[in-house]
C-alpha cells in the first residue's frame, strides 16, 4: 500500500497550486469565500484564465482541447482549486455536452460547438428534469415532433440552473410515446433565442436565483440540432450520468468547509470561553473530521481503481453519498456556529460598532439552506442507493 | 498510489484465512471462546507455525514486518474467522520488547504468550492515571487484562519514581481472577501485591502509548474483517429469506439499510488504512473511534435485517454481532477516542 501522489503527481500539485496562487483574481476568491452568488462576470473571466493555460476542458480529449488529464490530476486540480476559494466550472457545457457531443455528435456538430465551448461564445444549460420527472427523468413530456427539416417543441423543463444567462440549451425530448418511457427519448440543441421559449425565475429557499423554469411554445428547432439517433437519446442521457464522476465526493469543498468551520469556532466566544474548547462542539467538529478523512482514502481508493481499471466504478455512488452528507454536517456547523447572529440576511448586516459577523461569514444559514440541494440534485442520495442496489447487491 | 497488498503480505493473510477456516470453525470457535481457558494450544501452536507472529517485528529485530499493514493483514483474517485466540496482546507486546532489547524469539515461536496490563477499574484505558507502584516488586490491580488465562508472562505499566515504567511478571508469580467475556475470549484481573516483577523500561510513557495504538490499529482491522464477514451474510440471507412471496432483498426498505451498510463499512475501511499507513496516535484514534461507531451500527443493522434468527445462539452471525459491539470497549471506546481527537483543537 503506498497513499501517497507519485513524484510526477506531487509535481502537478505544486504546479497547480501555484497557478491559482498567481492566476486565480483575489476579487473573485473573495466573493466565493463569502458564499455569495457568483457573477456570468466572474465565471467567464475564470474560464477564459484556464483555458488560457489549456485546463479549461478538463475532461476531454487532447485532440479537442483538453488538458489529457487522468482522474488523479482532475481530483488534485478539484482540491486545490476548491481550497483556494475557485470558482465552480460551471458543468453544462465543459463536463456534460462537450464529453456527449465527442461521443456522440456528427463530425459537423463537434466542429462547431466545441470551440464555441471553448472560448466561452455559448453559455449552455440543461433541459432534462421536468414538473412530472425528477428521479424519474424517463417519464419526460416535452415533446418534439418532426416537420420537414424542424421539430417543433412544446412542453416545459424546470430547475434549469443558471438558464437566465444562457445562449443555448441541450434537452430531452420525446419523441415517440408509444414504446417504454426509455425509449422514444431524443437529445436535442436549441437556441435559448427562439422565439416561443420562456424563461421564468425560481426563487430558492435561501432567496437565491440559480434555477428556472423553461417553457418551450411551438418552439421551430432545426433537425440538424438532433444529437445522436432520433428516439436513442436515453442512450446520451446514461452516458452522462455515468461519465466521469470522479469528482462527486466534493472533497476539497468539504477540506475548506472544515477549516473555516474551525477557523470560526477559534475566534468565537460563548460564555467567556472560545467555541472550540467547549467539549460538545469539538467533538461534533472531531466526528465529522473523521468522516472526511476516511472519504479522502475512500475517495483515493477509488481513483486508483478508476486509474487501473480505466473508468470510476458504481461505487463512486457511495462517495456522492457521504460527500454531500458531510458537506452538509459541515454547513450545519457553520451556521450553529454563529449563534444568533446565524439568522441575518446576507449584505444586509449592521456595520461599523454594531457589525455581527465579519463579512466573510454573513452567508452561513443562507449557504446550510442553498446546500441541502446537493443530496437531491445528480441523482438524489436515494436515487443513488438504487443505483447501488442494482449493481453491487444483486438484490 | 497503490491500495494494493502486496504478494507476501497477501500469502500471509491467505495462509491465515486458510489455517482459521479449517482449524476454527464455528463450532470448534464457540467451544474454545467460551470455555476457560479461552484457548486452544493446538490452534495456537499452528497459528505460530505459520509464522503470523513475525508479522508484529520488524526484519531489522529479527521479524518479517512490523508496519501497520503487516498488523491489518493479519487481523483483518482473524475477525473473519471471529478467532479468539489472544493475538491482541502478542501485538502489542512485541514493540515493547523490541524497545526493551528483550529477546524475541519466545514471542516469536509462540511459545511464550504476552498479555498487557495497563487498564486498571478507576482509570481504564489511560496508562498515566494508573495508580500501581513499582519497584522490585509491583502492588495494585490491573483490570481487563487481555488473554489473561492463557498468558505465560504480564507486561505491566506502574509508577516508579514519578515515571510510568513497564514490568515483566511472570504468570506463575501472578494471581490471576480470571473471566470470560460475553462476546468470546478471555481476560482477568491481575491483583498483586508485592509481586516479583523485572523493570523492562524505566521510562515507558511512550512506548506504552505506542504499544497501545498498536493494539487500536488491531482491533479496527479485526472488525474491518467482522464486519465484512457480517456484510457478506446479511446479503446471502436477504436473497434467500422469503416473506409475502417473495425474497425479502426485493424490498427497497431493506435495500438502502444494505447499502447504507456497504457505505459505512468502506469509510471505516478508509479510516483504517490511513491509520495503518501514518501510525500516529491522530489517526489511531480517529480510525478507533469511527470504526467502534460503525461496528456497532453494522452489528445492530445485521441483527435487524436476520429478524428472529440473528438473535439465536446457533446462528453464527450472533456471536460475530456480539464481537463487533464489544470491540468498541476495548483499549478505548468511541467516545474516549473522539475526546482524544477534540483535545487536539484546543
Amino acid at each position: 500500500m503506498d497513499l501517497s501522489y507519485s513524484p510526477e503527481e506531487q509535481a502537478f500539485q505544486k504546479e497547480v497550486r501555484q497557478f491559482l496562487a498567481d492566476e486565480l483574481p483575489e476579487d473573485i476568491a473573495a466573493r466565493v469565500k463569502a458564499g455569495g452568488e457568483v457573477s456570468k462576470k466572474d465565471t467567464e473571466r475564470w474560464h477564459a484564465i484556464l483555458q488560457a493555460r489549456g485546463w479549461l476542458a478538463q475532461t476531454w480529449p487532447e485532440e479537442h482541447g483538453g488538458p489529457g488529464w487522468g482522474p488523479v490530476e482532475r481530483h488534485i486540480f478539484d482540491e486545490e482549486a476548491a481550497r483556494a476559494y475557485a470558482p465552480r466550472i460551471l458543468p453544462f457545457g465543459l463536463q456534460m455536452l462537450g464529453p456527449v457531443l465527442i461521443k456522440f455528435g456528427s463530425d459537423e456538430q463537434k466542429a462547431h460547438y466545441l470551440p464555441r465551448i471553448l472560448d466561452g461564445t455559448d453559455w449552455w444549460c440543461q433541459g432534462y428534469s421536468e414538473p412530472g420527472a425528477g428521479s424519474d427523468l424517463a417519464s419526460l413530456k416535452t415533446k418534439a415532433v418532426r416537420e420537414g427539416d424542424e421539430y417543433v417543441v412544446n412542453g416545459q423543463k424546470t430547475w434549469t440552473t443558471l438558464g437566465q444567462h444562457a445562449d443555448w440549451i441541450f434537452c430531452l425530448v420525446r419523441t415517440d410515446g408509444s414504446g417504454k418511457p426509455q425509449e422514444g427519448i431524443s437529445f436535442l440543441l436549441i437556441d435559448m433565442n427562439t422565439p416561443g421559449i420562456e424563461v421564468r425565475p425560481i426563487r430558492l429557499i435561501e432567496g437565491g436565483h440559480e434555477v428556472n423554469e423553461v417553457f418551450f411554445t411551438d418552439v421551430r428547432v432545426p433537425a440538424e440540432n438532433l444529437v445522436w439517433e432520433e428516439n436513442d437519446g436515453w442512450t446520451v442521457a446514461k452516458y452522462l450520468l455515468t461519465h466521469e464522476r470522479t469528482g462527486i465526493a466534493g472533497v476539497g469543498f468539504s477540506i475548506a468547509a472544515f477549516e473555516r468551520v474551525k477557523a470560526l469556532a477559534e475566534r468565537t466566544m460563548r460564555g467567556g470561553k472560545r467555541l472550540i474548547d467547549d467539549p460538545l462542539f469539538a467533538a461534533r467538529l472531531a466526528e465529522v473530521e473523521m468522516d472526511l478523512e476516511a472519504m479522502k482514502i475512500f475517495n483515493l481508493r477509488m481513483l486508483a481503481e478508476a486509474q487501473r481499471v480505466g473508468h470510476p466504478g458504481v461505487e463512486t455512488s457511495m462517495l456522492k453519498i457521504r460527500g454531500t452528507e458531510v458537506r452538509q454536517a459541515l454547513n450545519d456547523l457553520y451556521r450553529r456556529a454563529l449563534g444568533p447572529a446565524a439568522a441575518l440576511i446576507p449584505g444586509e448586516a449592521p456595520g461599523g460598532n454594531a457589525a455581527l459577523v465579519a463579512p466573510e461569514d454573513e452567508a452561513a444559514a443562507a449557504s446550510y439552506f442553498n446546500n441541502r440541494k446537493i443530496s437531491i440534485f445528480g441523482g438524489s442520495n436515494e436515487i443513488q442507493k438504487n443505483i447501488l442496489t442494482k449493481a453491487m447487491l444483486e438484490l | 498510489m497503490n491500495f494494493e497488498m502486496t504478494d507476501d503480505r497477501r500469502m500471509l493473510a491467505d495462509s491465515l484465512g486458510k489455517l482459521l477456516g479449517s482449524h476454527f470453525g464455528i463450532e470448534h470457535r464457540n467451544s474454545v471462546a467460551y470455555e476457560a481457558p479461552f484457548h486452544d494450544k493446538a490452534g495456537w501452536k499452528a497459528l505460530a507455525e505459520i509464522g503470523i507472529l513475525y508479522a508484529f517485528i520488524s526484519e531489522d529485530a529479527g521479524g518479517m514486518g512490523g508496519s501497520g499493514f503487516d498488523l491489518l493483514a493479519v487481523f483483518e483474517q482473524m475477525g473473519a474467522a471471529l478467532c479468539p485466540e489472544p493475538l491482541l496482546g502478542a501485538a502489542m507486546a512485541a514493540p515493547l520488547l523490541a524497545e526493551a532489547g528483550e529477546d524475541l524469539e519466545p514471542l516469536l515461536s509462540g511459545e511464550a504468550i504476552y498479555a498487557l496490563a495497563v487498564d486498571e477499574p478507576d482509570a481504564p484505558w489511560d496508562a498515566d492515571a494508573g495508580t500501581t507502584e513499582g519497584g522490585d516488586t509491583l502492588t495494585g490491580r490491573k483490570t481487563a487484562v487481555y488473554g489473561a488465562n492463557a498468558a505465560t508472562h504480564f507486561l505491566v505499566s506502574a509508577r516508579q519514581a514519578g515515571k510510568l515504567s513497564l514490568f515483566e511478571v511472570k504468570a506463575e508469580q501472578a494471581a490471576v481472577s480470571p473471566w470470560g467475556m460475553i462476546d468470546g475470549g478471555g481476560a482477568g484481573e491481575l491483583m498483586l501485591d508485592a509481586t516479583p516483577a523485572r523493570c523492562l523500561l524505566p521510562d515507558a510513557g511512550e512506548a506504552i502509548a505506542a504499544a497501545l495504538d498498536w493494539g487500536r490499529l488491531a482491533l479496527c482491522a479485526e472488525a474491518v474483517g467482522a464486519m465484512d464477514w457480517c456484510y457478506a451474510t446479511t446479503l446471502d440471507y436477504l436473497k434467500s429469506r422469503k416473506q409475502f412471496g417473495r425474497e425479502i432483498g426485493s424490498f427497497q426498505a431493506l435495500q438502502h439499510r444494505m447499502v447504507e451498510m456497504k457505505t459505512a463499512i468502506e469509510q471505516a475501511r478508509s479510516i483504517t488504512i490511513l491509520a495503518a499507513d501514518r501510525m500516529d496516535s491522530r489517526s489511531v484514534a480517529m480510525a478507533k473511534s469511527l470504526v467502534g461507531r460503525t461496528a456497532r451500527k453494522v452489528s445492530e443493522e445485521a441483527i435487524q435485517l436476520h429478524g428472529g434468527i440473528g438473535m439465536t445462539w446457533e446462528y453464527p452471525l450472533s456471536h460475530y454481532a456480539k464481537r463487533l459491539v464489544m470491540l468498541d470497549a476495548q483499549l478505548g471506546d468511541a467516545d474516549f477516542h473522539t475526546a482524544r481527537v477534540a483535545a487536539r483543537y484546543a
